[in-house]
């Protein structure tokens, strides 16, 4: 194994231009499986480790920034983080158990881009966009379009992801973050379902984003069901009527951790009892 | 002088372990030692047509052993000769070792293993164990007339049952290390449970006499079951290797390779008729059973003994009939299990009286109270119980202690509201287990334990019995100390070393307290009464011991007092028609388990287990109930959350990241009581309890989940996909004919 261990990202972003075989390595946490596995054996890694940088956090009034490297533990700490994305603080107290929150970073568990990634349906109701950077310049992608398919990102040769941008939301009326993953901690999610909902003066809703993950290859917001209720009144009604839609929204599947009858049935359920949620 | 049996005394080797002393196999630094790596095979049947290396590889410094390089038969000695130490000629399961490759670099074993070419025709596997036509071994047990039985009920009750293999997932891996020293003798120190199964095993495979093979236990991380007889493979494979190379070889199996190639629990399917009449009174019981033995006998027969023999449950019935079998598949060797078959069946024979309770409508603690077994009571095999019955009274007080009845009907009206968020259930097993081997089996083993008086005075327990999480090092050392009336902290236990200590049978069987414990309770009784004689008493201080020590040792280094099993008097046994005492005797344990399932994921989460047992004396009772909170949080995995997935006889799930168990997260707050009845031959009146705490629990859930929703689920392990699937068809059954 060859090391390569830029002191900042202009130097990691050379390095990678130069072997962009290389595997880069932030919180290790995906990495020691697979180096355990023998699968690391005579690569070279580009480590990340020097990046100071590209760990911070930083809140505007519009805007929160989280560098690629903040680590699980960065985010649920952070002050800003906390009031305006409760949904990413939440699941992020949920991946793994606390040394990977420690280790894991929000790059690296985009990067890695494993179906079962518990950051994403947070992201993907927030809107958040990946900054990706590269010796050749910088360029900004929706969240929902990263993911190529199972472990497969958008990511050129010699690109990294350098920052999450999430534009600050509207206080909603109300927000959801689940986790079915059958045993309380260290578990990969079967399904998760995040939610964000906004309700007009009349009672009517204004606008609602619910995303699943875990449910197909990439994390899905749910585009007709999101469309379907619009200005529709959150009744028992509406809910049979979205979850009904559902499917035509995602088509889960069948894996060694669950199976695609049962991923479709919770997220019906959670999506139902989101909708008709008292508060 | 204080009594220390009854104490919680503290764990023996609790600091060494505590304050990372202790050294596990992988621990040792072995100078000039390769690390070992086994070629498995790919697929499930076959024939091996080539073993041939890449000549792209630099093979410099890779030490390769096959089947040929074996000195004596090719045989992993159990019980039959049928299983290989390398498979030759043909392949019989997935993952069977083929070939071993060792070399100085870890990273360069593994990858000269992935260069070493194996060529097979492969073979149409059998995998479903219903359509295997090769029997390993099968029972039959009756009692009255079974067919007359049935048909005198007021009704009949019918049930399918079926339980997966689980895994052991025991905190350390497999492992062992082997050299031969200068005069030829074979060191062996492993990970492992059962250092004179090893002995057996290896002397052959060797063509080495018995003085000349010596095996040593390192300090071991768990084993339930899982190192009873795997070890035999794994030592034998290092030796191979050390006796090839010349040099010492260790083989360390990481996570992976050990869940993919090991041993499991025995898959089962359980079949129940039961003839009941309608005050619930038990007229007869018909029960059929077929256990997966994988591809070699291994254990297998002891197993389905087990498994036969608490396949009714403890209930005194008059009309019985249980019909067993185990069968063979193409499939890696399922093997020793915390329980060791019995699980399998009372999950089947309890989940089984919950649905008689529904049928006739009665109580379920009622029914149990009307027919379990007490004092004086028979079972199937003629076996009349004559003392330490404790099964009433731990289900009156498991019932007491967990609110039982009150729960029930609290729970019924929360059920009641459709609007509630969850469904909330109780749900009770009661189980026996029998302590020690099945029939004659203590006898053949004819095990022997000594207590040794040095020269120095030390007072030492000669015992092959390892220590592996469970206690024995501590209830030796209590009932030694007691004996003798000496204190705790004067007594030391030798390492489980071969050529250091008697053969003391197998560490299993929740057979350690009460059957070697009573040898070495009868051995130190030994030395007390030569002390007695020597000097009137047992000295009291060091200073005295000492003194006496060098009367009692004349010339010799130590004074050994040893003793061999004997029957207790009025056991009996005949193996041709398997009818008699099955066991010594029994250890009894009621399990109430109270849970909540989420109605919109089918999550189930529990919040409490009522535990109590009869294991009569409780030696230490932290130790106690230590076994008894770590076996029920393995069987709330087996009943919950443990599914291993297999696809042409390979697990696909073999990491502990998608094979579920327990976390600390997930094991419900217990409540642990004990109802000794002691046994009268037991140390200190002691029985079993080691493998009973992985009984009850799995048939308690299941009762619980249908006293929630309403859905029978009978086969295991209870997942939210299996209660959505059922509740889904309650909704909308399919269309029968």
């Amino acid at each position: 194994m060859t090391l390569l261990r830029p002191r900042s990202a202009a130097e990691a972003l050379k390095l990678y231009a130069q072997s962009p075989g290389a595997l880069p390595l932030a919180g290790g946490t995906d990495f020691m499986v697979a180096w355990n596995a023998g699968l690391a054996n005579d690569r070279v890694v580009l480590d990340l480790a020097g990046l100071e940088a590209w760990r911070r956090i930083a809140a505007t009034k519009t805007t929160i920034t989280i560098g690629a490297l903040a680590t699980h533990a960065d985010i649920q700490r952070h002050t800003a983080v906390r009031r305006h994305l409760p949904l990413l603080v939440e699941a992020c107290a949920m991946v793994g158990g606390l040394q990977i929150q420690n280790r894991g970073t929000l790059g690296g568990n985009i990067a890695n881009a494993s179906p079962a990634g518990d950051t994403f349906p947070p992201l993907a109701v927030y809107d958040a966009e990946v900054e990706l950077a590269s010796a050749r310049g910088r360029r900004r992608v929706p969240f929902g379009s990263v993911f190529a398919g199972v472990k497969k990102t958008v990511l050129e040769p010699g690109e990294l992801i350098a920052a999450i941008h999430v534009p600050v939301p509207r206080r909603p009326t109300r927000a959801l973050w689940r986790k079915v993953g059958t045993r309380a901690a260290q578990a990969i999610s079967k399904t998760m379902a995040a939610g964000l909902l906004w309700l007009a003066r009349d009672g009517t809703i204004a606008e609602l984003r619910f995303a699943l993950g875990s449910m197909a290859p990439t994390v899905r917001r749910l585009a007709s069901v999101e469309a379907h209720v619009k200005g529709r009144r959150p009744d028992r009604e509406l809910a049979r009527e979205a979850a009904a839609l559902v499917a035509r929204d995602v088509a889960p599947i069948d894996d060694i951790r669950s199976t695609a009858e049962y991923r479709l049935a919770v997220s019906q359920n959670l999506l139902a009892s989101f909708l008709t949620r008292e508060t | 002088m204080a009594h220390v049996v009854g104490t919680s005394a503290r764990r023996k080797e609790g600091p060494e372990k505590l304050s990372g002393h202790a050294r596990y196999v992988d621990d040792y630094r072995i100078p000039g030692c390769l690390h070992g790596v086994t070629v498995r095979a790919p697929i499930a049947r076959g024939r091996i047509l080539g073993i041939a290396r890449d000549p792209a590889f630099d093979w410099d410094g890779v030490v390769i052993a096959t089947a040929e390089d074996i000195p004596g038969p090719n045989v992993v000695t159990l019980i039959e000769p049928d299983q290989p130490l390398l498979a030759a000629g043909e392949v019989r399961h997935a993952q069977e070792p083929v070939a071993l490759v060792a070399h100085a670099d870890r990273s360069r074993a593994y990858q000269a293993a992935a260069h070493l070419k194996v060529e097979y025709e492969s073979l149409q596997p059998v995998i479903d164990p219903a359509q295997s036509e090769q029997v390993f071994k099968s029972f039959l047990i009756e009692r009255g007339d079974v067919v007359a039985g049935l048909a005198a009920g007021d009704l009949v009750v019918e049930g399918t049952y079926t339980v997966p293999h689980q895994e052991h997932a025991y905190i350390e891996n497999n492992a062992a290390a082997a050299w031969f020293e200068a005069d030829g003798t074979l060191v062996v120190l492993a990970s492992m449970q059962c250092p004179y199964y090893v002995h057996k095993a290896l002397k052959p495979l060797f063509d080495l006499p018995a003085h000349k093979v010596r095996i040593v236990q390192a300090v071991t991380g768990g084993g339930f079951g899982g190192k009873e007889e795997y070890p035999n493979m794994i030592a034998g494979h290092a030796a191979l290797l050390a006796k090839k190379a010349g040099r010492p070889v260790k083989i360390v199996y990481d996570r992976h390779e050990d869940m993919l190639a090991t041993t499991k629990r025995h898959p089962a399917r359980i079949r129940h008729r039961t003839a009941v009449k309608r005050d619930g009174t038990l007229v007869a019981q018909d029960v059929d059973v077929l256990m997966d033995g994988g591809a070699y006998l291994t254990l297998s027969p002891v197993v389905l003994s087990r498994g036969t023999l608490h396949a009714t449950g403890p209930y005194d019935c008059p009309n019985v009939r249980i019909r067993s079998r185990v069968v063979a598949t193409h499939t890696p060797p399922n093997g020793a299990f915390r329980g060791f078959g019995a699980p399998q069946t009372l999950f089947a024979a309890e989940l089984h009286m919950e649905r008689i309770a529904e049928a006739i409508g009665a109580d379920p603690v009622a029914l149990r109270r009307k027919n379990l077994v007490r004092e004086g009571s028979t079972l199937a095999v003629g076996q009349v119980l004559r003392e330490s019955v404790g099964a009433l009274q731990a289900l009156d007080e498991c019932a007491k202690r967990s609110g039982f009845r009150d729960k029930r009907r609290e729970y019924a009206r929360w059920n009641w509201r459709k609007d509630q968020p969850t469904w909330k259930g109780i749900g009770l097993a009661v189980v026996h287990h029998g302590s020690g081997f099945t029939g004659s089996g203590e006898t053949h083993l004819a095990s022997r334990a000594a207590v040794a008086l040095t020269r120095e005075g030390a007072i030492v327990v000669l015992a092959a019995s390892t220590e592996f999480g469970q206690g024995t090092n501590t209830m030796f050392s209590q009932v030694t100390a007691d004996t003798l009336g000496l204190p705790y902290d004067w007594i030391t236990v030798e390492t489980p070393d071969t050529s250091k200590v008697p053969d003391s049978g197998p560490t299993v069987a929740s057979r350690t307290c009460m059957v070697v414990g009573r040898l070495v309770r009868q051995a130190a009784l030994d030395l007390k009464a030569a002390l007695v004689a020597e000097h009137g008493r047992v000295p009291h201080t060091r200073a005295h011991l000492r003194e006496a020590a060098l009367t009692l040792c004349g010339d010799a280094a130590e004074r050994r007092f040893e003793r061999e099993y004997e029957k207790p008097s009025g056991m009996a046994w005949d193996d041709a028609t398997y009818r008699g005492d099955a066991y010594e005797a029994y250890s009894y344990a009621a399990v109430a388990v109270d849970l909540e399932i989420d109605k919109a994921t089918w999550e189930v989460t529990v919040h409490r287990v009522t535990s109590v047992q009869d294991i009569g004396t409780t030696v230490n009772p932290l130790l106690a109930e230590g076994q008894v909170i770590g076996g029920t949080a393995q069987a709330l995995g087996y009943a919950l959350l443990e599914s291993p997935v297999y696809k042409d006889g390979v697990m696909l799930n073999a990491q502990l990241t998608n094979y579920v168990i327990p976390t600390s997260l997930d094991t419900p707050e217990m409540d642990v009581a004990f109802v000794p009845a002691p046994y009268s031959n037991g140390p200190f009146g002691a029985k079993g309890v080691g493998e009973l705490p992985m009984d009850g629990p799995p048939p308690a859930v299941a009762a619980a989940v249908h006293d929630a929703t309403g859905l029978w689920i009978t086969d295991l392990p209870i997942l939210p996909e299996r209660l959505a699937r059922a509740e889904r068809e309650r909704k909308a059954p399919r269309n029968r004919k």
